[in-house]
């Protein structure tokens, strides 16, 4: 058996697609997508850089096969800002320095964006803890929870708003 | 690092799935992917046909009566929230909290773990723990494997080519036990150099009459202590008894590889089976009154 | 010029695509008809290659291209990789071949390509190119390297000496002979990997028709490439361009050409072409250089109070299988280490070996990380000995600021004489320690001894040579849109260089920081170039920018001067427009400069004012800036389990002048990151045959977020006298000193049990042995 048609969404955009079952969905979206925000790190499932979100949970995108997204909604670091502009996340990342070479980061965005839903009062303990499985080599990590903590109350209030 | 070519197949009910097991040569079950897919991805499993049962109904969900029986699609993160299994069994959502992140335990099933039997995952400690009966089936029929027959070797379960795990119930303790579960890592959610689950319930008379301890990554597969355990029964798991039972886990065999040598693993089960046994102790309710 | 910029936090004008998943890394760049590579690399540590078949492999589904050594050019076969930085000290200047025809030294070399459709279908056929190897035995220690009965790494030599030389100055044996105190001790270091999260990847591109090459690399130099394909390949400077874009980190090891950099654009010339190689982390783990592995073997002479007389010994290091960066590494290490101190007489002996594991290569600290440790360990000994407080044996010892600039009596790898231009070093450390709270720590450390916690402070001081030479250029250009455009011999890694160096223009053009467009990392933007390592741009780039775009003001302002007929000290540069101070207020904007001098006819330029907007600077440092630091760190350490928390940091830091202090403490909080890993996580293992184990991220561990605290950075800033911005570089004082520090703090927690840190990584297996084994012999007692 050879190529599988697929349909998915990514950010918004329907695609329907044949894709070899051996093509994991990060590969699908980089290659045949062309949306290349997310990055392979280690392809193994322990770096995070390709993390992203599938149905709303945030997934590894390295360990899920591009045929198993049949039917899904997928969010990528491309769907992150709207037309108004970046989101707070994303503003915030630039205001405190918390990216630097910028390959985590798309990773490191779609995980916050479930974990702060999950915790829209999160503490630095339980970042810290929860974000242990984002890697990143540049920036120490700091900067990164700096961001998360000042964009957590701005997207709760979004949220609020948008109900 | 791109996987091997193989086929994909997508059963929607557990009759499909199982026929696929039974006429497929070289296949292999697709629940959460967590395990599977990285081995893949490296070349170390080559598989050719991949049936993946993430759509098959009837195979997730977490029942309580006597014993837990949970589904083996049941998702880490649905196990790790569940309310009523954390009350009745704290210990496994203390287990689950060490189980990888939040990206593998949205995908990570208790089958899939259950059935890749990495020797230090901690579902896989938890399932020897709590004398876990692992359910299966084939075209054949279903069939109960005891968690204590289950491991055949290096992340070799006993599993026929065309048998397929469906759930696994486990036995726990009765309410009011203390429980531990403890592990040395780095960092938060890799897989254990060594983890050390327990359960300890105690008489009316403040004495233990159910002690089960688990060592996790000593060797092929989770070791119960069962030498501790027998120690334990019938004490106030006193410090004197919960030293005795934790030289008891510096004694056992164990592993060396690129994380660990074996002097250090039987170290570390010594003084987590310490720690996880005085913990346990202070939580059990009849152990608290003494 | 009114200073706007230099030393704001501006916020990085590289992070808008980098947030929207717009950033252009190389395997983002697509090609049309891009083939894809996989190499086939050595399973043995050292092997002789008795055969290879590639038919099987030829005829796979998808395959275009699989070469062999022998299928490489006859020109280039027997060629190896050129050696950047030649030395005398060398004796066997060996480097890698492209690909590997007779004999494999380390496990993870390639020996041949496949090029095919997809990745996956070059995976597939790589793995039926049948090699048949001859293993050989393989030495792995160096610490073995030198022994007589040890195998030899290469077998094209006698032994495993890769080089050897001594550096030295006063009288040693004197300084020796009249010591009160003398300490001897042996560290060892193990080897890491720089592991930035992207790997390497390469993208080249041939055009027949122009006889050129275009070639896309994750690197830190791409200058550097050019000049190896310009001498494998033997064609003009003209028809190479080598671009690195986005590249997802560096710290070292992306500064070296590597095979696949000469291998990839040579297939993309044979199949005419585009051809792209995406290092996956397992080849990265083995086949891209590390760093730290050395031996040393030193003494400390001291006088009764504590004052260093001398310091001498030997230093072992590990090159591993070639010596791709020659021996700049060790010889940094050899002359870091008399440090921020006075050392009156120094005798270092220093062998370099081969072993069979890929190159060592300078790696974030670049050899200083080892030096510091020895230096300072011995000095926590001799405080324990002289039972002086750690900080005050530093304190008797650091150089004073009187004494600035101060000659250590040594050679630095410029060929300077190792001379510290400026700094303050008791006062750095009194910041720190000050910071820290040094003084109060016993109490802290008392009240969690009452809850069964063990708490320890360590600390650590050093001294960098940042901003090597030989040089930089840059370009400013004024753009007919009236935006300004530095063109740099920069490539970047995520530092924000362009951020930077756009502040440093825009204070000179009197505009905006995003009204200047910053290209780095292509050679086409300045013919010659170096790169990003030895945390040198800042000086090179940032001072050729300073100069090159106060150059280009000056003739917008004469321009400005002659139109607007007014004085030239009159024409004040601001908002995007050469003015006329006062309030007369004559203007013009650059857009109508750069209008009136693209070559109107009717428009004449001011007498003397050469045509072209744009002016052309290449800095050359006389020599290096030196930067400086102190470090102190917390630790909790369970003496059971030997796992370490680092629970406080604090840096206090001098790199000269700051020009974005958002970016210099990002700089700083990343380097004691990579320090934490190096310290207490991460170890590159290789079994006794050579095998390295540890090539997945879940075995070589990278800390997490919750192995590294938030840094605490003070700074100190004493300006450069050697360039004219005052700088110096910023990008590895976080890591250098900080195994050194952590150390010392893991011994401090540990003092209950007498237990001596002499190696690194401190994993916990060590520390909880040396802990089980110190209370046996106290048992025992």
């Amino acid at each position: 058996m050879s190529a599988v048609s697929i349909r998915v969404t990514v950010n918004g955009t329907p695609y329907e697609r044949q894709v070899e079952p051996r093509t994991h969905l990060a590969d699908f979206l980089r290659h045949d997508l062309g949306l290349t925000g997310t990055h392979l790190g280690c392809e193994h499932g322990v770096c995070g850089a390709c993390s992203l979100l599938v149905d709303g949970r945030a997934v590894r995108g390295c360990l899920m096969l591009a045929v198993q997204a049949d039917g899904a909604e997928v969010v990528t670091v491309e769907g992150l800002a709207s037309a108004a502009g970046l989101s707070p996340l994303q503003e915030a990342f630039r205001e405190f320095h918390a990216l630097q070479c910028g390959f985590c980061t798309p990773g490191m965005l779609t995980t916050l964006v479930q974990l702060l839903e999950d915790h829209p009062e999160p503490t630095e303990a339980m970042l810290r803890e929860e974000l242990s499985g984002n890697l990143c080599r540049c920036t120490g990590y700091a900067g990164i929870i700096r961001a998360a903590l000042k964009a957590a109350p701005l997207m709760k209030a979004q949220k609020e708003t948008a109900a | 690092m791109k996987a091997s070519r193989f086929d994909y197949h997508r059963p929607a009910t557990r009759a499909e799935a199982l026929d696929m097991l039974q006429t497929l040569e070289g296949a292999k079950i697709l629940a959460g992917g967590q395990s599977l897919v990285p081995m893949l991805n490296m070349r170390y499993a080559f598989v050719d046909h991949v049936v993946d049962i993430n759509r098959v109904d009837g195979l997730s969900g977490i029942e309580i009566g006597g014993n837990v029986r949970i589904g083996a699609m049941t998702r880490q993160r649905h196990i790790l929230a569940d309310p009523a299994l954390k009350a009745r069994l704290p210990v496994v959502a203390a287990a689950l909290g060490f189980v990888g992140h939040l990206h593998t335990r949205n995908r990570g099933t208790i089958g899939g773990s259950l059935g890749h039997m990495d020797p230090a995952a901690e579902l896989f400690g938890i399932a020897t723990l709590l004398d876990a009966t692992i359910h299966v089936e084939s075209k054949r029929g279903p069939r109960a494997v005891a968690i204590a027959d289950y491991p055949q070797g290096y992340m070799t379960p006993n599993l026929d080519p065309d048998e397929m795990i469906v759930g696994i119930s486990l036995a726990p303790p009765a309410e009011g036990h203390g429980w531990s579960f403890i592990e040395f890592a780095q960092r938060h959610g890799d897989f254990a150099v060594v983890a050390v689950g327990t359960t300890l319930a105690f008489d009316a008379a403040g004495k233990v009459n159910d002690a089960r301890i688990v060592l996790c990554g000593m060797g092929i597969a989770p070791l119960r202590l069962a030498a501790g355990e027998a120690l334990l029964m019938g004490t106030a798991a006193e410090p004197a008894a919960i030293a005795a039972a934790a030289d008891l886990a510096t004694r056992q065999d164990a592993m060396s590889d690129a994380l660990a040598s074996e002097r250090y693993r039987r170290h570390l089960a010594g003084v987590l089976t310490h720690r996880a046994l005085t913990e346990a102790r202070a939580r059990a309710s009849h152990g608290k009154v003494q | 010029m009114t200073t706007r910029f230099f030393g704001a936090p501006v916020q990085r004008v590289e992070d808008e695509a980098l947030i929207t998943g717009a950033g252009r890394f190389t395997d983002d760049i697509k090609l049309k008809e891009t083939l894809s590579a996989a190499f086939v690399r050595s399973p043995f540590a050292h092997a002789r290659i008795v055969a290879i078949d590639a038919s099987a492999a030829k005829e796979m589904p998808g395959v275009h291209l699989v070469l062999t050594a022998a299928d490489l050019p006859d020109a280039w076969r027997d060629k190896r990789l050129p050696l950047d930085v030649p030395a005398p000290a060398i004796r066997h200047p060996l480097t890698q071949f492209a690909l590997a025809a007779e004999e494999v030294c380390f496990c993870g070399e390639a020996v041949a390509v496949v090029v095919a459709d997809t990745r996956a279908l070059a995976e597939d056929a790589a793995e039926q190119v049948m090699v048949e190897y001859d293993p050989l035995p393989a030495v792995v220690d160096c610490r073995e390297a030198l022994s007589p009965e040890s195998p030899l790494a290469q077998a094209s030599t006698g032994d495993n000496l890769a080089a050897k030389w001594t550096n030295e100055y006063g009288d040693i044996e004197r300084a020796f002979a009249g010591a009160a105190h003398v300490i001897a001790e042996e560290y060892f270091q193990h080897r890491g990997t720089g592991c930035p999260l992207e790997p390497r990847g390469v993208l080249a591109q041939y055009d027949r028709a122009a006889d050129s090459f275009t070639v896309w690399s994750a690197t830190q130099a791409p200058h550097g490439i050019k000049r190896a394909l310009v001498e494998m390949f033997d064609i003009a400077d003209t028809q190479v361009r080598v671009i690195a874009p986005d590249v997802g980190g560096g710290f070292g090891p992306k500064l070296l050409t590597y095979p696949e950099e000469i291998v990839i654009p040579h297939c993309a010339q044979v199949l005419g072409r585009p051809v792209k190689w995406i290092e996956d982390r397992r080849e990265h783990m083995m086949a891209t250089a590390q760093e730290r592995d050395q031996l040393w073997s030193v003494k400390l002479a001291l006088d009764a109070e504590g004052r260093i007389l001398g310091l001498r010994g030997t230093l072992l290091h590990d090159t591993g299988a070639f010596v791709p960066w020659g021996i700049i590494m060790p010889y940094i290490s050899a002359t870091t280490f008399p440090g921020p101190y006075v050392v009156p007489a120094f005798k270092l002996d220093t062998s370099v070996v081969f072993t069979n594991k890929i190159s060592t290569s300078p790696m974030r600290g670049a050899g200083r990380p080892q030096a510091v440790f020895a230096i300072e360990r011995l000095l926590d000994r001799a405080a324990r000995q002289l039972g002086l407080d750690r900080a005050e044996i530093r304190r008797r010892n650091l150089i004073p600021t009187e004494a600035m600039p101060y000659k250590v009596g040594l050679i630095y790898r410029d060929g300077q004489p190792l001379t510290y231009d400026s700094g303050d070093y008791p006062k750095c450390q009194q910041m720190a320690l000050d910071t820290a709270g040094w003084d109060g720590f016993e109490a802290r450390r008392a009240a969690a001894r009452a809850q069964g916690r063990h708490l320890g402070i360590g600390l650590a001081n050093y001294v960098e040579g940042t901003g090597l030479g030989p040089f930089e250029g840059a370009t400013a250009r004024l753009l007919p849109s009236g935006r300004i455009l530095l063109r740099t011999g920069a490539a970047s890694q995520g530092q924000g260089h362009r951020t930077v160096l756009a502040q440093i223009a825009a204070d000179a053009f009197g505009v905006a920081v995003d009204e200047v467009d910053v290209e780095v990392g292509d050679t086409a933007s300045v013919s010659v170039g170096v790169g990003a390592f030895a945390s040198r741009l800042m000086v090179n780039a940032g001072s050729a920018v300073g100069t090159s775009s106060q150059q280009l003001a000056l003739k917008l302002r004469h321009i400005a001067a002659a139109v607007l007929d007014a004085r030239l000290e009159d024409i004040e540069l601001s908002g995007g427009a050469a003015r006329v101070m006062g309030t007369q207020g004559g203007q013009i904007t650059f857009r109508e400069i750069a209008k009136m001098s693209s070559g109107r006819p009717g428009f004449s330029l001011p007498k003397g004012i050469e045509p072209g907007l744009e002016a052309t600077y290449y800095f050359a440092p006389p020599q290096a800036a030196y930067s400086n630091g102190s470090h102190v760190a917390e630790v909790e350490v369970d003496p059971q389990t030997g796992l370490v928390k680092v629970t406080r940091y604090v840096v206090a830091h001098d790199c000269g002048r700051v020009i974005n202090p958002l970016l210099v403490d990002g700089q700083i909080q990343g380097g004691v990151a990579h320090g934490i890993g190096n310290a207490i996580l991460e170890r590159m293992r290789y079994d006794e045959a050579g095998n390295p184990q540890t090539t997945s991220l879940a075995d070589y561990l990278l800390p997490d977020a919750g192995n590294v605290p938030d840094v605490e950075i003070v700074h100190m800033e004493s300006p450069s006298p050697l360039n004219p911005l005052g700088v110096k570089g910023a990008g590895e004082g976080g890591t250098i000193p900080a195994a050194a520090a952590i150390a010392s703090a893991i011994e401090d927690a540990l003092s209950p049990f007498g237990v001596k840190i002499l190696d690194a990584p401190m994993l916990p297996e060590t520390i909880a042995m040396l802990v089980k084994d110190a209370q046996a012999r106290k048992d025992a007692r």
